[in-house]
């Protein structure tokens, strides 16, 4: 949205529409454009724990079905190199490097507003080693590692694994890089490299740069190979993570970051406790909370029975510091209220439960559209009419209002959308 | 001569989500082996776009008659399917849906091969099932454009206010003789401050004035037949009833306080509930050197195991009214957890911390005991039972469901969960709708909620009975009931007794007493064509032959 004049029951808006570089009516949603798409991308959707291609879709169910071209990473229009593979492998014809940004301009009765929210950067917490230890995540990214199309396909993977996973992949491409360039220099010279490696050791290889050169080569081989069997080693003896900690409040009711409580995250925990449980029947659960709000229809009921039949814990008790063991282990110190001791505990992995935050965007919509946000930067609303905000005919519903949880939203959806009924009901009527 | 029957089976792999636990290679190889399959296609997602168009190129340059899709279940995703079967040209009820991922990959996920097998029997009785349907065209009625509102509380009178706003004509039926609900019980709103019963008023007065709202306070709902566009309504008053049509009823019929008789030694003076404490606040006789409050008294314990969801939110309220009132009283508040979610009610709990509420955790297993003049608790941090000094002792009790609530589920046939709650359609996806189409809720009638809440709620409902009233026409499903042989039915009436839906009636034809089925009440569950004896009745799309098919199926040993 980038201009609105007029008032309620008449406004009007231009809103921009970003050119996806691929036609929308044409696109079918195959996806031959990505499988051949030479340039790779950290996912944003997988949260960073796997790759996507510079032409790609949100997630594979994402609605409409069809394919954007990300322009910074794209080889021919971010980067000004001859590519076109995408061009080429469509048969759909819907590639078009050439589409601008459009304004759409819109003629309404009322707006609503259902920007969403972010979730909470746990970096900023010094003590919970967020961006040091490898194998603590944020609530959004375990739930890509559960999920059957995520990175791992569902499996709990700890991410020090995934990321030696993606070393050994390195280490192999280089691996054989290096053997190929070897083996053409021993068929070249007809001798093989370990003469060429002991003669160059005991200094008897005289001048030549380039048996030199490929003595070089072979001993980077061969320590190479050395690092590459010691990973795979370490690799083969890795397992899944199966003892978890959630750490509740990440952000939430702390007054260094946002003062008021996220709502869902109680729940969430306690949900992705069970289906890791139901992934694996091995994995056990202890979420650390402060209260554990559990207040919606049958939550109380899924908590009591995530402690009976899914293994989790629950631990009153605010975490103090995670630490990292020699073997990447989260380490747990943490105050029990209830035994009154400082413990430390060992995990395999550690999920934060990060809050719900106002969306990035938010400040500036509200600038735009002149509307108050609340103290903790969300749109403002009166308990009275929650739906309205401080502008009559715009309305705001689910976690740009604040955070709340599925049914919540989904229910505010429908509400706000009865205010703005409401707005143009007599134009409406008036065209039949 | 019939038309050769073509199917095509569609195997959805659903990402991992089922290729990751049955072979789904397999299955796409066992489907050719199927009678009547010509085509057979496995798909990494057979609902994206690609998926839905290699369906539709497979109807046209297959020849296609029948479909088949074998993926996740058909609560979800058949009106998809069905509808792509549309647009390429095939009656939408050729298709039918087999659900390898629910019942297969989800629940065998540990048995690959047993998983695969069952997988395998499912779609052979699919394909079985697919040969004998037969096309169907859908239904439509014309709405009646007028509402039912149940209940007068601020959920009621929200519902009723929108839909009205929007042009259509509410019938408000309110069991007592005033609007309002559980707000004329309480003093002040939490955080706006309101006085509830003023706010209360002002709305009732909006209702009252409205050309659009018929309301009906002192009444009861007695009666409703009859079916979405089309409900028949007997209310009463008194001695007199009245009648009349609606296309949408809203159920905003709220619930009711514990009394908390038998708990903590209540007994209505110096142990009370929140909202006697409240009732001495708006009477001004509040009086008490310290308070002690006792949260979840009568909740989350063995026999009623919800957490109230309110009640945290209604002490913290009344702990800070106390504290402004009287900043010499001392208060505390004995708590399990302290449910002030969201931004507004964790400002509340912050505020009651600032005034000086002191907070005591206990354990559900060693709970506060009431004593004259005191009140003790084990502290978990000190490890030891502290005295509380206590003249009033206030009990935070649950809202429990209201006492209609099983009449009036029985009159709408509509459902209650296990604590008499009414129970929407889908917890996250319809939270405002019932199962049965037409019939809407919000308010307490679902669960206990706040005032904002429940004016959103209510907002919802309204917003949500007003897109069939505002469409005019009902388009229903054709999988319904059907008198496939007038002949044989001799209007016995034994099938108009069991219908749960009320969509079949006796009428008399020149052949004598014959059912008539109504076809846009009917839900097609099958209870008539498995009750006539005469095998008059059948259900399109579940007629005895199909099923029998598939059952014959099923018991064919795997080749």
């Amino acid at each position: 949205m980038e201009q609105v004049a007029g008032d309620v029951g008449s406004f009007q808006v231009k809103v921009r529409k970003k050119a996806r570089y691929v036609n929308e009516n044409l696109c079918t949603g195959c996806g031959a454009c990505a499988e051949k798409c030479p340039t790779m991308v950290v996912d944003v959707f997988n949260a960073g724990l796997g790759n996507r291609k510079a032409i790609y879709k949100y997630f594979p169910q994402g609605i409409p079905s069809v394919f954007t071209i990300d322009a910074t990473a794209c080889r021919q229009l971010g980067q000004g190199k001859k590519c076109g593979v995408c061009a080429k492998v469509c048969q759909a014809g819907a590639i078009d490097y050439e589409q601008k940004d459009t304004t759409v301009e819109l003629d309404v009765g009322a707006v609503v507003l259902a920007t969403g929210y972010e979730v909470f950067d746990p970096s900023v917490i010094p003590e919970y080693g967020y961006d040091r230890i490898a194998n603590v995540v944020t609530a959004l990214e375990f739930e890509r590692l559960l999920s059957a199309s995520g990175p791992t396909a569902g499996h709990l993977d700890r991410p020090s694994e995934l990321a030696l996973e993606r070393e050994i992949e390195e280490a192999q491409k280089e691996l054989k890089k290096l053997q190929r360039q070897v083996s053409q220099l021993e068929e070249k010279h007809g001798k093989p490299s370990s003469e060429i490696v002991r003669q160059f050791q005991s200094g008897g290889l005289g001048e030549s740069e380039d048996l030199r050169k490929w003595a070089l080569l072979a001993q980077d081989l061969s320590a190479l190979d050395g690092r590459f069997q010691s990973m795979t080693h370490r690799k083969a003896s890795a397992s899944a993570a199966r003892k978890l900690a959630f750490i509740q409040c990440v952000g939430s009711r702390d007054f260094r970051f946002n003062r008021f409580c996220s709502s869902y995250c109680c729940m969430h925990s306690v949900k992705e406790a069970m289906i890791a449980h139901e992934h694996d029947n091995g994995v056990s659960s202890s979420i650390f909370c402060m209260d554990l709000r559990a207040v919606g229809r049958g939550f109380e009921e899924y908590k009591l029975r995530g402690g009976k039949q899914a293994n989790i814990r629950y631990v009153r008790g605010r975490v103090a510091e995670i630490t990292e063991d020699e073997a990447q282990n989260p380490v747990i110190w943490y105050e029990s209220t209830v035994s009154r001791q400082v413990v430390h505990e060992t995990f395999d992995l550690v999920v934060l439960a990060t809050a719900c935050v106002p969306s990035a965007g938010t400040s500036d919509l509200a600038r735009l559209l002149r509307l108050e946000l609340d103290e903790n930067g969300f749109f403002k609303t009166d308990p009275l009419a929650p739906l309205n905000t401080s502008r009559p005919g715009v309305f705001v519903c689910g976690c740009a209002q604040g955070p709340m949880d599925i049914p919540e939203s989904v229910a505010q959806a429908s509400s706000a959308a009865a205010r703005a009924a409401e707005i143009v009901a007599p134009a409406r009527q008036a065209v039949g | 001569m019939a038309e050769k029957i073509r199917i095509g089976v569609f195997v959805c792999d659903c990402g991992s989500n089922i290729a990751g636990y049955v072979d789904v290679k397999e299955l796409a190889e066992y489907s050719r082996t199927l009678p009547n399959v010509v085509y057979v296609k496995e798909n990494l997602y057979t609902c994206s776009e690609s998926g839905i168009n290699e369906i539709k190129a497979a109807i046209r340059q297959q020849n296609l008659n029948r479909v088949v899709v074998a993926s996740c279940t058909p609560r979800t995703h058949e009106p998809l399917f069905r509808g792509t079967c549309e647009e390429a040209g095939l009656n939408p009820y050729l298709f039918e849906m087999v659900n390898i991922r629910d019942q297969c990959s989800w629940v065998h996920m540990q048995e690959r091969e047993e998983g695969t097998n069952k997988a395998k029997d499912l779609i052979r009785m699919g394909v079985a099932k697919a040969a004998l349907l037969e096309p169907q065209e859908s239904i439509k009625s014309e709405m009646d454009p007028n509402a039912l509102v149940m209940g007068g509380g601020i959920s009621g009178m929200t519902a009723a206010l929108a839909l009205a706003n929007r042009g259509y004509q509410v019938f408000l039926v309110e069991k007592q003789a005033q609007l309002g609900g559980l707000l004329l019980k309480l003093d002040k709103l939490a955080p706006s401050g309101a006085d509830a019963a003023a706010f209360a008023a002002s709305q009732a007065e909006l209702v009252q004035k409205h050309p659009k709202i018929r309301l009906m306070t002192s009444t009861e709902v007695r009666e409703i037949s009859g079916y979405i566009g089309h409900f028949k309504v007997t209310a009463a008053s008194g001695g007199n009833r009245d009648q009349f049509g609606v296309g949408v009823i809203i159920v905003a019929t709220g619930a009711q306080v514990l009394k908390p008789h038998g708990l903590f030694g209540y007994n209505g003076k110096r142990v009370i509930t929140q909202l006697e404490l409240e009732d001495l606040f708006r009477k001004d006789a509040f009086s008490a050197g310290n308070v002690v409050m006792i949260q979840c008294a009568g909740a989350r314990i063995e026999e009623r195991k919800y957490c109230s969801r309110i009640c945290c939110m209604v002490a913290l309220k009344n702990a800070i009214q106390i504290k402004e009132r009287s900043p010499g009283t001392g208060v505390r508040i004995l708590y399990r957890d302290i449910q002030a979610y969201g931004t507004e009610n964790e400002e509340i709990y912050r505020r009651a911390r600032e005034m000086g509420v002191i907070f005591i955790n206990y354990d559900v297993s060693n709970p506060p005991k009431v004593e004259e003049e005191k009140v003790t608790v084990a502290h978990q941090l000190l490890g030891r039972e502290l005295d509380l000094p206590a003249d009033l002792v206030v009990l935070s009790t649950p809202l429990v469901a209201g006492e209609d609530n099983e009449a009036i589920s029985k009159l709408l046939r509509v459902s209650l969960d296990e604590n008499k709650f009414f129970l929407e359609g889908h917890v996250k996806l319809k939270p405002l709708d019932f199962a049965t189409d037409g019939v809407y809720l919000c308010g307490n009638a679902h669960y206990p909620a706040t005032v904002r809440e429940a004016i959103s709620q209510a907002l919802g409902a309204a917003s949500r009975a007003s897109i069939p009233l505002a469409k005019g026409v009902m388009t229903v499903e054709p999988i319904v009931s059907t008198l496939v042989d007038e002949d044989a039915c001799r209007g016995c009436g034994l099938c108009v007794a069991l219908c749960p839906y009320g969509a079949l009636e006796i009428v008399r034809t020149e052949k004598g007493r014959k059912v008539r089925v109504i076809p846009v009440a009917c839900k097609g569950c099958g209870v008539c064509a498995a009750t006539c004896y005469q095998h008059a009745l059948s259900i399109n799309s579940y007629t005895d032959e199909q099923i029998g098919e598939q059952i014959s199926a099923c018991l064919e040993a795997q080749g």
